[in-house]
């Protein structure tokens, strides 16, 4: 069992941190993304698809850029959030969470997306025959059904969230103790003579927590399959 | 009352029917594809008409006119799909919950009348075809609707099965004041279940009405001779229980039918024009027990080797009878002449008849 100096433990758990807080605030706004561009038409639709999945394909520091810009102390939406909720990111654990969650958006949406798409309109239909809401449908039949997409694509974005790196130095640098995750750490120690037993550590770290999410989800996923398939 | 009159275009098909149904079973008679699916879909508010107008029980859920278009959940039709889509996350009970209107009393009744006891906590992946089916007719009728859809409920069962829920059905039929609406193409569902038939055919309505009527040879689905079929009426008989027959009287003869029937009951049978032989003498040294009299009316030939008489028996029902074009000259059948119509008694499957 390797020992970890303070700083480290530091990152690691920073880095659970933003990353769970990345995961569980973009959830809402996944699914929500995901229902509409899965089941609705619109005017803009296209546009909207390409909003979130433009993370996807920018350089990640022109993205941590544009945070800084829109989300830093003079940005508008800095502003906004500051004034409205006491809420600041820029140059805070919050600012990582931030760009860890509008990096891994695109891909928790992709996987919902193709659940939500593979569940059964007919099942929708015949809930409403029944008298159930638009509401009501989407709560009682097409999120159950789509809970195994929910899963990995809170899994692939807890996953993304964790290894952010480009997007957070550009956005909040790499503060330790505050915007420091293990990723940024591990750059960190790239930079110093020396830095190579603590480098392993960390690189260690990061190994396990993604194995062990990876098989975590390997077990949900199974089990909820098979409670939507309607065997459990 | 069930008030249907709409168009829908689609590409590469049109629909145009208009019709009224009344209480009981009202069966949506024709071949795949010929629109009766859109029809329903009309009705429960899935599909939207081009235009037209769907009232049922005075309700209006649809008036292109009159710019009305309720909702789906705001129809309150009961519809029994044709897979079932019973929602695969929940169980039986919570299926057959999931629509409910009015109390528990409700619920209760309706899982017994269709023996859906055992099946409560089970899941519908755990379910046979027929269980389904009958999860899926209890589910819709919970919600206390102003009409039954029924979308060809039984095509994807075997026959076992379908003996299994006919007799639910007809226990809707006359247990429930509700109407139901019933898609099919198979002519013995039809002929067994229905009061009231309206045959559809590439997006139109080319026939209705009694089952004995609409469903004359004449207007049978499919072009082939296996698919001819004629609907005859019959008064049931005193049950033979030494050799289990029962004789239908019909005037043009009796008909005997292997199984047991209920006694004095008007009884439908269905037989296939492959199944009756022309006799052009009464039969004798033959195993045949059921000789109709008539007379030819129609004889439907081409260069193809087999033909198709239509008969039309002493009291005016019609029987159509296939036989080999060559038998036909030989024989010397010509449209006037007097046959007898032979019937193999065990080729009538006593389980789909319908006495009532």
């Amino acid at each position: 069992m390797p020992s970890f100096t303070p700083e480290e433990t530091q990152a690691i758990l920073l880095s659970l941190q933003v990353a769970s807080v990345a995961t569980l605030a973009m959830l809402p706004m996944g699914v929500g993304l995901a229902w509409l561009l899965a089941r609705r038409e619109f005017w803009g639709k296209t546009l909207l698809n390409g909003m979130v999945h433009l993370p996807l394909v920018l350089p990640p520091v022109v993205t941590g850029y544009l945070l800084l810009v829109a989300f830093g102390k003079r940005g508008f939406a800095g502003e906004f959030f500051e004034q409205c909720c006491g809420l600041v990111f820029s140059f805070r654990w919050t600012g990582a969470a931030l760009a860890a969650a509008v990096m891994g958006l695109p891909l928790m949406v992709r996987a919902i997306r193709l659940t939500i798409e593979a569940v059964d309109k007919r099942l929708e239909s015949a809930a409403a025959t029944l008298g159930a809401s638009p509401a009501r449908i989407f709560l009682t039949v097409t999120l159950p059904l789509a809970a195994p997409g929910l899963l990995a694509g809170s899994i692939l974005a807890f996953a993304k969230a964790l290894g952010e790196f480009g997007a957070t130095i550009t956005f909040v640098s790499s503060i330790p103790g505050e915007t420091q995750t293990i990723a940024l750490a591990i750059y960190g120690l790239t930079q110093v003579p020396g830095g190579e037993e603590a480098l392993w550590r960390l690189a260690a770290v990061s190994i396990v927590i993604s194995l062990a999410a990876l098989a975590a989800s390997e077990v949900m996923a199974r089990r909820l399959s098979h409670r939507v398939a309607g065997f459990a | 009352m069930i008030d249907v009159s709409i168009s829908v275009r689609r590409i590469g098909f049109d629909l145009d029917v208009s019709f009224t149904a009344g209480g009981g079973v009202t069966a949506l008679f024709g071949p795949s594809g010929s629109g009766k699916t859109t029809i329903l879909n009309a009705i429960a508010g899935l599909e939207r008409p081009r235009q037209g107008r769907v009232a049922v029980n005075g309700k209006v859920f649809f008036d292109s006119r009159e710019r009305i278009d309720l909702a789906p959940r705001h129809r309150n039709t009961g519809y029994v799909f044709q897979d079932a889509l019973l929602f695969p996350h929940l169980s039986v009970a919570q299926n057959l919950r999931y629509g409910m209107r009015g109390g528990a009393s409700g619920f209760d009744d309706i899982v017994t009348l269709l023996g859906l006891e055992a099946l409560l906590g089970r899941r519908p992946a755990k379910l046979s075809g027929g269980e389904r089916q009958r999860v899926a007719i209890g589910r819709a009728l919970l919600s206390q609707p102003r009409v039954l859809l029924m979308d060809e409920p039984l095509a994807s069962l075997d026959i076992e099965r379908k003996h299994d829920i006919l007799p639910y059905v007809e226990s809707l039929r006359d247990n429930f004041g509700v109407p139901i609406l019933y898609v099919s193409h198979a002519v013995d569902e039809v002929a067994r279940l229905a009061d009231h038939v309206i045959v559809i055919d590439n997006g139109r309505v080319t026939g209705m009405g009694p089952p004995g009527t609409a469903l004359a040879p004449q207007l049978q689905v499919g072009e082939t001779r296996f698919d001819r079929v004629s609907v005859l009426t019959g008064h049931a008989g005193p049950y033979d229980d030494a050799y289990g027959l029962t004789p239908l009287t019909h005037a043009a003869g009796r008909i005997t039918i292997a199984g047991k029937l209920e006694e004095n009951r008007e009884t439908r049978i269905v037989i296939r024009a492959t199944d009756v032989t022309l006799a052009t003498a009464a039969p004798r040294h033959l195993s045949v027990r059921t000789a109709l009299k008539g007379q030819i009316a129609v004889i439907e030939r081409d260069q193809g080797p087999a033909a198709i008489v239509t008969v039309a028996l002493t009291g005016g029902q019609k029987l159509a009878a296939a036989a080999t074009r060559k038998a036909i000259d030989e024989l010397n059948l010509t449209v006037g002449t007097k046959v007898w119509c032979l019937i193999k008694a065990v080729s009538i499957d006593a389980r789909w008849l319908r006495s009532g």
